[in-house]
């Protein structure tokens, strides 16, 4: 088992050096730096040198990129340009409402996704499957700024339900009920565009169970339908399943940053945003580097958990 | 290996995928002739009709923000919004095939490098990858099909490897390999041929997932900026709530369109695998 986990780590390494490498070079090869906006139109070859010696951009690029990578082990991400604040602190404050929206949203997504695609994998031609069907050919063919534009329009304008921005109401905000309130659209859409690939590999696991002989073992015993599919099937089923949810991570990250901006929810999402637009080159290799080192770290702790669970996998790698 | 003629037989007797082939081709012949048949001008400012013009006679859609023809802008943002979604499709085979074929055949270091390549680029959530190369590199529609292209990679290259990890194991590559077949031949000829049947079906999703991120992109104002017209662009003057609510003849089209092509071109894509391995295909229903 030890060697099992050091094998894996090891293969990590490259990874996280890969996608901190790619990060920098993003940021620094695109065209013009901070030297250009923070001396817009004003500052002359002196200024800029001696702006660029400040920054630490007189340096050569290794050297930047070990620096950079220095901090990032300390936590420092350098500092905005447009906040004035460290990387590190505005990263944190936008992490809580970006967790909770995507959170809702995950859980939402399986808790449709999973019981249809079971119920879809033992009635494959019965109501179930077809509406399994309509999920999967529909559900990842809406863009989710369509699908937002469409809530909004039903559930803020027309109906005038719920919000349609922010995170919590201008005056008189900041109960519970508030946040709800405001969360359930872009939880809601988030959960929604991602129930098809969640419940396609679902049901495509339980397919796959359902034709296993002890399933068949556990009928002929007489067992009643609701036990086999529930403690038979669906607990051997559930480790693919898992797979396929956390496989879905950064689509899911990534979906949640389109619909973040949508409706003015201050996460990482909108962060990235006015970042990108406002060329604050510290915060957008902040947001980046942090997403993928924590899509990095989910897949690399699913691996370990999956040797802890199955010894088949152990010793399945060589 | 299914002949070309027996998939083709097999795909035409699938009326789904019949029907979403003829969408699909008419969108493409709409988007390609109508323009310099009608002579549609989808910069032109129309002063007579005037600002955000009602559907009429003249513009079937209206006139948007400066009276310019809506319609016209939908077609021809369907031309850069199917380009976009063709074109980087296309990269990601180019780049995807070589790279999963490499590394399932040389394995070794071939095979651990290229594989832990694509684990870098499948931690970023793409569009976050593509936000910020396009911006930063600025938006046009080539920056946007080269990102998009050269991101979406890892998917093809990990299908293809999957599939010669076994496919190279088989006698008759190494009935070649005995007769002295030069590694490339051997990776052109034998194993690519057996290897590459699930890369086609994965390609009708691929062209889907490019058409959804350019408009994603280009909705926030991103991706492919006005004047150039795109699906996703066309539908950015709905986050005001005036257009929203009082004109959906705005932003119904386009969002319409964009669901209609890509869930075509899903169907199809799942019919294509289906029409190749009917075997796989009776096994999974």
């Amino acid at each position: 088992m030890a060697q099992y986990i050091r094998r894996r780590l090891i293969t990590a390494i490259p990874v996280f050096f890969g996608i901190t490498i790619l990060v920098f070079l993003l940021v620094d090869l695109a065209p013009g730096d901070l030297t250009d906006l923070m001396g817009e139109g004003a500052a002359g070859e002196t200024e800029r040198a001696a702006m660029e010696a400040a920054l630490g951009l007189d340096q050569p690029l290794p050297t930047r990129y070990a620096l950079w990578l220095a901090g990032l082990f300390h936590g420092d991400l350098g500092r905005s340009y447009h906040y004035g604040q460290e990387v590190s602190e505005l990263i944190i404050q936008r992490l809580w409402p970006s967790l909770l929206l995507t959170g809702t949203g995950v859980v939402l997504a399986v808790v449709i996704a999973v019981p249809l695609g079971m119920l879809a994998a033992w009635e494959p031609r019965g109501g179930w499957g077809r509406l399994a069907h309509l999920f999967t050919v529909f559900g990842s063919a809406v863009p989710g700024f369509f699908l937002a534009l469409a809530a909004i329009f039903l559930f803020s304008v027309k109906l005038g339900w719920l919000p349609a921005s922010g995170m919590y109401r201008a005056a008189g905000g900041g109960g519970a009920g508030d946040l709800l309130r405001h969360l359930i659209l872009p939880a809601g859409i988030i959960g929604l565009s991602n129930v098809g690939g969640i419940l396609r590999q679902t049901q495509s696991a339980c397919l796959e169970v359902l034709g296993e002989d002890y399933i068949m073992t556990a009928r002929a015993k007489g067992l009643r339908e609701r036990v086999v599919l529930v403690r038979h099937a669906l607990r051997s089923a559930l480790i693919p399943v898992l797979t396929s949810i956390l496989t879905h991570i950064p689509h899911i990250i990534g979906g949640s940053v389109v619909v973040e901006r949508i409706f003015g929810w201050p996460g990482m999402g909108s962060l990235m945003f006015s970042a990108v637009s406002g060329r604050d080159f510290n915060v957008i290799m902040g947001v980046t580097v942090v997403m993928a080192l924590a899509v990095l770290l989910t897949s690399l702790l699913l691996d370990v958990v999956y040797g802890l669970v199955d010894p088949r996998v152990r010793y399945g790698e060589r | 290996m299914e002949s070309g003629k027996r998939v083709w037989f097999r795909l035409r007797s699938d009326r789904r995928a019949v029907v979403c082939m003829v969408i699909l081709a008419l969108e493409v012949l709409c988007v390609l002739l109508l323009p310099p048949l009608l002579g549609l001008e989808p910069n032109v400012t129309d002063r007579t009709a005037g600002f955000w013009a009602a559907p009429s006679a003249e513009h079937w859609l209206g006139t948007d923000d400066v009276g310019r023809d809506i319609l016209a802008r939908l077609i021809c943002g369907g031309r850069i919004s199917l380009l976009v979604g063709f074109a980087a499709a296309a990269i990601n085979l180019a780049v995807g095939v070589p790279l999963g074929l490499l590394a399932g055949y040389r394995r070794g270091a071939w095979e651990f490098w290229i594989m832990r390549l694509a684990d870098v680029f499948q931690s970023f959530p793409n569009i976050v990858l593509t936000l910020c190369l396009v911006s930063l590199m600025g938006a046009s529609v080539l920056n946007l099909v080269l990102v998009l292209g050269l991101l979406g990679w890892p998917g093809i290259a990990r299908l293809v490897y999957g599939n010669v990890l076994s496919v190279r194991e088989k006698e008759y590559i190494l009935a070649v390999r005995a007769l002295g077949g030069r590694t490339g031949t051997i990776l052109y000829r034998n194993v690519l041929p057996n290897a590459v049947a699930p890369v086609w079906a994965a390609l009708g999703q691929r062209v889907g997932r490019a058409i959804l991120s350019e408009s994603s992109l280009s909705f926030l104002g991103v991706g492919i900026r006005p004047p150039q017209a795109s699906w996703g662009n066309l539908m950015q003057s709905a986050s005001s709530l005036a257009v929203l609510t009082g004109r959906p003849w705005v932003w119904l089209p386009p969002g319409l369109l964009i669901v209609l092509t890509v869930v075509c071109l899903q169907i199809l894509g799942n019919a294509l695998r289906d029409a190749m391995d009917p075997r796989a295909a009776r096994k999974e229903r």
